[in-house]
């Protein structure tokens, strides 16, 4: 059989419409099986927030059992140089964490008390401006969140961050976790992490588990948007400072002193 | 004849080198070229999807999940044959398929693909306990 050119040019023509027609109908199948997580209802809370109450916090002397929930869980090394320390939740001293926030006739009074922090999850996060490969930003619920799989360890968050919420991991973490929780990622080597407010437990609908661990129920977790919430109603009724408010990130951890 | 011990020598030292290749194998341990046989999960019979796809294309399944979970927080996955799963490599998968030593790794090193690095960060095994300074 002899075939001219106008014939060979309309059968090549014709069967490579027929690939992209038998690939594009795969994809529409692939697309159909993945289709169904996204109509899965999101239930959207505009923003998470917490309320640290101090006092109650200081009840119990020494105690951390919010911290010890929170690293056991979320696999967070603990290493002995403090070089190489990585922390979700931790605590430092009051005039540390608000250094104008009190006169020189008071100071006694809070003086080196302890003061629990973590990551504000600011409604305006500087961090996640900076960050080069968009491995970090704050969710619809107001969480800012960290993708360990993007992180290129380029630590441009952490210098932004002005609350030092943000780790780095200089060595394997794995080699410093007590007891791996297998149902939580542990970090690698050259990554940056911080609390995540428990997003993994919010998703369940369970609060994070600081505030589960607190005893004294020191720690109120809510809905910042909505204004019937407990969050709300405490914020309402007690006097609450954020930390550095002044620089406008717009902290969404409060502290009643 | 003084130079006959040398020839014997010679020739000893030659059929032993001559003949190495064939010490050599059978000194080694048999290398199978037989694929991997992994056990098939007892109590699930079917998987998220069709086991071909599966087979050709469960890359693109965990990198969709990943993407999904970790960015946009929807951590249900319907299988094609409506079923909801929950979008997680070390309970869904491996809640079937068992440890990633057995199941993973075993066709991943038969087929001489890249190392996994899933497991530098998640674990399988469900508490792993180590005694620390």
């Amino acid at each position: 059989m002899k075939m001219t050119r106008k014939g060979f040019l309309q059968l090549s023509g014709l069967s490579l419409i027929a690939i992209a027609a038998k690939k594009m109908g795969a994809r529409k199948m692939l697309r159909g099986a993945a289709g169904g997580s996204a109509s899965e209802k999101r239930e959207k809370t505009a923003r998470w927030g917490m309320v640290i109450d101090l006092q109650k916090c200081r009840q119990k002397e020494g105690c951390n059992r919010c911290i010890k929930a929170c690293h056991s869980a979320h696999n967070v090394p603990q290493f002995a140089d403090r070089a190489d320390e990585v922390k979700w939740v931790w605590k430092q001293p009051f005039e540390e964490v608000f250094p104008f926030g009190q006169t020189q006739y008071t100071r006694e009074l809070n003086a080196g008390l302890p003061v629990l922090l973590m990551c504000n999850h600011c409604d305006d996060p500087p961090c996640t401006d900076v960050c080069p490969v968009n491995a970090t930003w704050r969710t619809d619920d107001g969480v800012v969140t960290i993708d360990f799989h993007r992180c290129i360890g380029c630590r441009y968050c952490m210098a932004a961050c002005p609350y030092g919420s943000r780790s780095f991991n200089w060595q394997d973490p794995r080699a410093a976790i007590p007891t791996v929780n297998s149902d939580f990622p542990t970090r690698s080597k050259g990554v940056v992490e911080k609390c995540n407010f428990c997003e993994e437990r919010l998703a369940r609908k369970l609060a994070p588990l600081c505030v589960e661990a607190c005893e004294e129920k020191a720690l109120v977790f809510g809905d910042l948007e909505q204004p019937d919430s407990e969050i709300r109603k405490l914020l309402r009724s007690r006097f609450a400072v954020q930390r550095k408010p002044e620089l406008g990130t717009g902290p969404s951890v409060y502290y009643l002193i | 004849m003084k130079d006959r011990p040398f020839i014997v020598a010679g020739l000893a030292v030659f059929l032993v080198f001559v003949t190495a290749p064939v010490w050599r194998s059978l000194a080694t341990p048999r290398i199978t070229l037989a694929a991997p046989q992994i056990k098939s999960p007892v109590q699930e019979k079917l998987c998220v999807a069709p086991v071909s796809y599966m087979r050709t294309s469960h890359m693109q399944l965990l990198d969709e999940w990943r993407e999904s979970v970790v960015r946009t927080g929807q951590r249900k996955y319907v299988a094609y044959n409506g079923k909801v799963y929950e979008k997680s490599l070390t309970q869904t998968c491996l809640g079937c398929h068992g440890s990633q030593k057995e199941f993973c790794e075993r066709c991943h090193s038969y087929s001489g693909v890249s190392t996994l690095t899933c497991w530098n960060c998640h674990s399988d095994a469900p508490q792993v306990s180590r005694n620390l300074p």
